[in-house]
């Protein structure tokens, strides 16, 4: 006993001992706790990305990526305890996958001078970059994805909403109310009928919720929900023989988790995505011969591929092209997080860049600037296809309702200016 | 031979009633007031603050407001959590619409409003008697969390329902928002928690204390001797949601400084105090502080072992982390039923007559 505790010890010193590498990265992931399911393939995909850089390329630039994982379990006060640990440790930038988490850094990290990358959730008016210098969400927001959900009603119609009815069904949450006021914006512009359905956490009971879209028979039904609520709720849209075609989820509400439980009842069900699906990128191949073949894989090793772990792979992806960027700028290889800020504001994603990332066509392509943090807003609508077992793309990538949009980010992040006092400007 | 009463004579009738009787006990308690007034502030870091000092301190203040109702008036509470969320949105209403005034008075008027509302969850107190009255508080838990999720009113209609707290002040000095020194901070909370801990400790010796733990042992036999239970009982809801408002205004204001209801003060929350009292020890002011030390920091102490310590995978330690606090808990409990603040009481017993005992 003595000995394995012995031997334990000192794997971990040994296994700790990468510690000395240059370049920190920080993983605020859950494996556990009620959204395990949804955050353990994006915890893979974003570790797998960044031992890949270190075994393929030696690194970024030459310094080896250290990555500090630290377990939240979706909960804001191990939010803290995590993000004061790494904080001492020269972290680059932050993703906190959480919503919650997200809105107690921005004033946090912000003092700290350390960025944060909410992508695709988080605080949406953060696109406003004179007002949060620190704070990134590129590539699309949830109102970017609102809005795109909502275009895509509009292609399928003939350009033509009105007199229809559409439902939210939400998580009761902050992160389940960002994108209301966007699709009250666009229910008045193209005059549908928007109803609203807060499910609370966790999400396990809906039952009310599906009776009441069951009676008002609503046309369309939009999710935003995460975790275990994404299966409850398709198993109940299933349950109410609710067309799947008409039902679609937000990218936190497209994840193979969510679908397979409904089994082939499942099919035809839709998600907004901001970046591809699918493993067939030759980044993939990379992975399998220096990170699964080398006994490197994150966690169980058994995600590879799936829409999360690609989002995970995407936002590794977006940091390590931001440091790139801010090495270039700089001049140095060892980069602060200010320095890290730098990259990420002028970072510029094109199709070349990816396609020789072994990522052609994954994601949209958008320029960062301190006026917009939040990309173009560029989403996409995919499809399960249930007897294949996997997603495919149905639509391109489509811009958002930007005249709907940039208003509500002017007035929210005007607030959020006004509350602390903050001189919008780029300097 | 360290603990004892002997040679310690009271000449006066108020040497004979202060709270610390025994002279070890008393300079012990000097002792860790003075390292925590004078010590602690000069060697913290925003880490050992953010993640270990204000959690301790404003859990203790949670734990002493519950253990107040449960420990010493007997009135079981699931409703923590609900107070707490009452307690930081009273906060965050009066440190928006008045900017100016000192964030100090903002805290001790939230836990005022507190106490009204709890009064008003307590009046089914009056009729309704241990489970049945766990159910009636879990009913506040959840009216009160819906209510401030509902209402937009509560936060000040922001898109997403967060409350955040703005930079606020106590004698020029900022102890909310981000740019906030981690000594004022730390010091804040200290004297909350001093204070709340001295009128607790105050009122359940005196006459107060006196009547709740009456209500408690029986409460019948309590109305026979004279007590009222219409005012021991509300007064228990009163002064313990006052303070539970305290702990919550600082748990939003300080502490985290955004909140979601439902993540926040959901059901776990007062889970998590009962667990506090039940584990430190009902009716026990001490027991309230060891019960908030051992939830709080026991996870934070177990995560930096494994995971910084021995480089374990962060889910397996987290798992472990499960595992061991709840073993702890249970072994905690079969071996001492009264708490730690039982096993701290055994221990000064046991001081007493070292090294001769017979």
């Amino acid at each position: 006993m003595k000995r394995t505790l012995i031997t334990a010890a000192v794997a971990g010193i040994m296994a700790a001992a990468p510690a000395m590498a240059e370049l920190t990265f920080t993983a605020l992931s859950y494996r556990t706790g009620p959204y395990a399911a949804n955050g353990i393939p994006f915890a893979d995909g974003y570790q797998d990305y960044f031992t890949l850089l270190n075994e393929r390329d030696g690194g970024i630039g030459g310094e080896m990526v250290n990555l500090l994982e630290c377990e939240t379990g979706y909960n804001t006060e191990k939010g803290v305890e995590c993000y004061e640990s790494t904080k001492g440790e020269g972290a680059l930038v932050y993703q906190p996958l959480s919503t919650g988490i997200t809105y107690q850094l921005i004033p946090k990290a912000t003092a700290d001078g350390i960025p944060v990358h909410s992508m695709g959730y988080g605080r949406t008016s953060a696109k406003n970059g004179e007002v949060f210098r620190n704070i990134f969400n590129y590539p699309a927001n949830y109102w970017d994805g609102a809005s795109v959900g909502i275009k895509h009603l509009l292609d399928i119609n003939g350009g033509d909403l009105s007199g229809k009815k559409v439902a939210l069904v939400y998580h009761n949450s902050a992160y389940g109310k960002e994108p209301i006021r966007t699709l009250e914006e666009a229910a008045k512009k193209h005059g549908f009928e928007l109803s609203l359905l807060p499910v609370d956490h966790p999400g396990q009971e809906q039952k009310s919720q599906w009776l009441q879209i069951r009676r008002d028979r609503p046309d369309y039904v939009l999710m935003w929900g995460w975790g275990v609520m994404n299966q409850v709720a398709i198993q109940e849209a299933v349950n109410i023989r609710f067309p799947m075609e008409n039902f679609i989820g937000v990218w936190w509400s497209g994840s193979e988790n969510d679908v397979l439980p409904a089994g082939e009842k499942a099919h035809g069900y839709k998600a907004l995505t901001f970046h591809n699906v699918g493993d067939d990128f030759p980044v993939f191949d990379d992975i399998q011969k220096y990170v699964v073949d080398g006994g490197k894989a994150a966690g169980a090793g058994d995600q590879i591929g799936t829409a999360l772990y690609n989002r995970g792979l995407y936002a590794a992806m977006l940091a390590a092209e931001a440091a790139k960027t801010a090495q270039g700028i700089h001049g140095v290889s060892d980069i602060t997080p200010a320095q890290m800020r730098d990259g990420m504001e002028n970072l510029v994603i094109t199709e070349e860049k990816m396609a020789s990332l072994g990522l052609p066509g994954f994601g949209p392509s958008f320029n960062v600037s301190c006026q917009n943090h939040g990309g173009d807003g560029m989403v996409a609508v995919s499809q399960w296809d249930a007897n294949a077992g996997k997603w495919s793309l149905i639509t391109d990538f489509v811009q958002s309702d930007q005249d709907i949009l940039n208003p509500l980010i002017d007035e929210d992040s005007a607030s959020f200016a006004a509350e602390n006092n903050i001189t919008p400007g780029c300097n | 031979m360290f603990y004892r009463e002997a040679g310690d004579f009271k000449t006066s009738y108020q040497d004979d009633n202060q709270t610390f009787p025994i002279k070890f006990d008393r300079y012990r308690y000097y002792a860790v007031l003075f390292a925590a007034f004078a010590v602690i502030p000069f060697l913290v870091n925003d880490y050992w603050v953010n993640a270990i000092f204000l959690p301790f301190l404003i859990y203790s203040i949670a734990a002493i407001g519950l253990n107040i109702l449960v420990g010493y008036c007997g009135q079981v509470s699931l409703g923590t959590g609900g107070f707490m969320a009452v307690g930081a949105y009273a906060v965050y209403k009066l440190m928006t619409a008045f900017p100016d005034v000192s964030f100090a008075i903002h805290v001790v008027l939230a836990g005022g409003v507190t106490a009204i509302v709890g009064v008003m969850f307590g009046l089914p107190s009056l009729r309704i008697k241990g489970f049945y009255l766990a159910v009636a508080t879990l009913a506040a838990q959840f009216f009160l969390v819906w209510l401030f999720n509902r209402v937009p009113w509560f936060y000040n209609y922001s898109a997403s329902g967060q409350i955040n707290a703005p930079v606020r002040t106590v004698f020029g000095v900022e102890v909310t928002g981000p740019t906030a020194e981690p000594w004022a901070v730390y010091l804040f909370c200290l004297v909350f928690l001093t204070l709340c801990a001295i009128i607790a400790r105050n009122l359940t010796r005196g006459s107060v204390g006196r009547k709740w733990m009456a209500i408690r042992d029986m409460d019948i036999a309590a109305e026979i001797i004279g007590v009222n239970p219409l005012t021991a009982k509300l007064s228990a809801f009163a002064v313990s949601s006052f303070f539970v408002g305290i702990s919550g205004a600082l748990f939003f204001g300080v502490y985290l400084g955004a909140v979601e209801v439902g993540e926040a003060f959901g059901i776990n929350k007062s889970f998590l105090v009962l667990f506090m009292i039940i584990i430190g020890g009902l009716g026990s002011i001490f027991g309230s502080f060891a019960g908030a030390a051992f939830l709080v920091l026991l996870p934070v102490l177990l995560k930096n072992v494994l995971v910084s310590g021995l480089g374990w995978p962060t889910d397996l330690a987290a798992h472990l982390e499960f595992m061991i606090v709840g073993g702890l808990i249970v072994t905690f409990l079969i071996l001492e039923p009264h708490g730690l603040a039982q096993l701290w009481r055994v221990a000064k017993e046991k001081l007493r007559l070292w090294p001769f005992p017979h």
